[in-house]
């Protein structure tokens, strides 16, 4: 209960600092639909292969601008030495790692909402499978690359070319999962998948999330206290 | 005899004997196994393709459970850490060594087979995953400052090592192009009896080859953290002097 109480006083001050500037989500937004029309001119696609691509392209922008933004969510606490200051606090540090990567999640959430019926507009998408699969997909398929995205920025944080080392640490990891978002939902909007391969792909992504959330949270205190 | 001319003794007599088991393997493989029917002589690269890649999954066991030795040794025993650090790296190498070669043999091999140099495969990605992920691990090493990129990288090989059974797992998760695999992929599979020596030949000798560079690697490594240790403590020594 108590480090529940941890978790959300972080999760609060993160949400807090978030809505007073909303860096991170313009900068995603902006950037996410960056990438949208840039692989649309790229591919000039007709309705049939924008539905067997589309999936691949929404991850692919969501991948980049969460990257982007990742880059920059450890940057105040470094600022303001609260890496240090957690060092020597009571408080699990577990606690401030996952009040940031729920806040990095629900900032990434709000770009999907957005982008979404942007996408089909641009896409000429109708999804021809059970769309409300896709409200499990993509909480499942953020949380995985958000998890581990918030794990290594921190990671990286006092690493030289740290910009470039968090895209190189993080997606080799999440490849199986961004397999499996893409596979998954690729298969809901054009309905050519078996529903119960569709099953199995969530399960694994939720499999995936599982067993690197425990890893995160395991080993964060080791990262935070690394010299 | 002292210690050290001890070990050197053993590396020498292990590179001489895996080379004389690399010899027999060779020999096996390409002169005395009877010719696949259906693949011809291209079949033979079975002998390296499989081996290489089976040691690329045994290696990053050793990197892992090094990097959690070195977790668990980093405030009780630092000395302890740094040697378990050192194999942590040698064995990443390793396992990018013969990654790389498995890669490489088995895309020669798909060639000749399948006609094609590459397929996007589910198992023939996740073993391209497996060497992004422990080339990844390398060049954080790289790029990290020297106090903390043992233990940075100790964390990322934890983390490579939960992929790595994903990686394997994928054989029987996903449909693929690729075989099944030879051994406990179900009731036909197996190899023939004739191949079977030219098969644990190869993979003896590619072991203790993979063995020997491990070793080779780990006293290199060795060494270049005790040169280090030395320096900062003659660094000390010289401020110590300059301050009286």
């Amino acid at each position: 209960m108590k480090y529940i109480g941890h978790v959300l006083a972080h999760l609060r001050k993160d949400l807090r600092i978030e809505w007073r500037s909303r860096d991170s989500i313009n900068g995603m937004l902006f950037f996410s639909l960056l990438v949208v029309v840039v692989f649309s001119l790229a591919f000039d696609p007709t309705a049939a292969v924008s539905r067997q691509i589309s999936g691949g392209i929404l991850w692919v922008a969501l991948l980049f601008a969460t990257v982007t933004a990742l880059n920059q969510a450890w940057t105040r606490e470094q600022n303001h030495q609260v890496l240090e200051a957690q060092r020597m606090a009571p408080a699990p540090a577990s606690a401030l790692f996952l009040g940031k990567a729920i806040a990095n999640m629900l900032f990434v959430l709000v770009v999907e909402a957005v982008l979404a019926p942007v996408f089909i507009v641009f896409y000429n998408l109708h999804v021809l499978g059970n769309a409300w699969l896709l409200a499990l997909i993509l909480p499942l398929g953020t949380w995985a690359l958000v998890v581990n995205g918030t794990f290594f920025a921190v990671l990286g944080l006092r690493t030289r070319n740290r910009e470039l080392l968090l895209p190189l640490l993080l997606l080799p990891i999440s490849l199986p999962a961004l397999l499996g978002m893409v596979e998954a939902t690729t298969g809901v909007l054009t309905a050519q998948l078996d529903p119960l391969e569709i099953n199995t792909w969530v399960t694994q992504l939720a499999g995936y999330d599982l067993v690197f959330t425990i890893v995160c949270i395991l080993l964060f205190e080791t990262v935070l206290n690394a010299e | 005899m002292s210690r050290p001319s001890i070990l050197r003794t053993i590396g020498w007599l292990w590179f001489l004997a895996s080379l004389v088991v690399l010899a027999i393997g060779f020999r096996e493989a390409i002169f005395l196994v009877p010719t696949d029917a259906a693949q011809g002589d291209a079949g033979r690269i079975f002998y390296y393709h499989v081996p290489s890649s089976m040691l690329s999954l045994i290696f990053p066991y050793i990197n892992f459970l090094a990097s959690l030795a070195y977790l668990y040794w980093r405030r009780r025993d630092p000395l302890k850490a740094l040697t378990s650090d050192a194999l942590a790296l040698t064995a990443a190498e390793v396992t990018v060594v013969y990654a790389t070669i498995c890669l490489v043999t088995g895309s020669i091999w798909g060639r000749a087979t399948w006609g094609i140099w590459w397929t996007w495969d589910p198992r023939l990605t996740s073993m391209l995953l497996l060497w992004l992920l422990y080339v990844s691990y390398l060049m954080l090493r790289r790029f990290s400052s020297a106090g903390q990129s043992q233990t940075l990288a100790a964390v990322l090989s934890v983390f490579a090592a939960v992929d790595v059974p994903i990686v394997y797992m994928s054989i029987r998760w996903w449909r693929t192009q690729h075989p099944a695999p030879v051994f406990g992929g179900g009731p036909d599979s197996g190899l023939d009896p004739s191949m079977m020596p030219a098969f644990v030949w190869n993979i003896i000798a590619w072991g203790m080859w993979g063995i020997f560079i491990l070793g080779f690697r780990f006293a290199l490594e060795r060494r270049r953290q005790l040169a280090e240790q030395d320096a900062a403590l003659s660094a000390i020594e010289a401020s110590l002097e300059t301050a009286q």
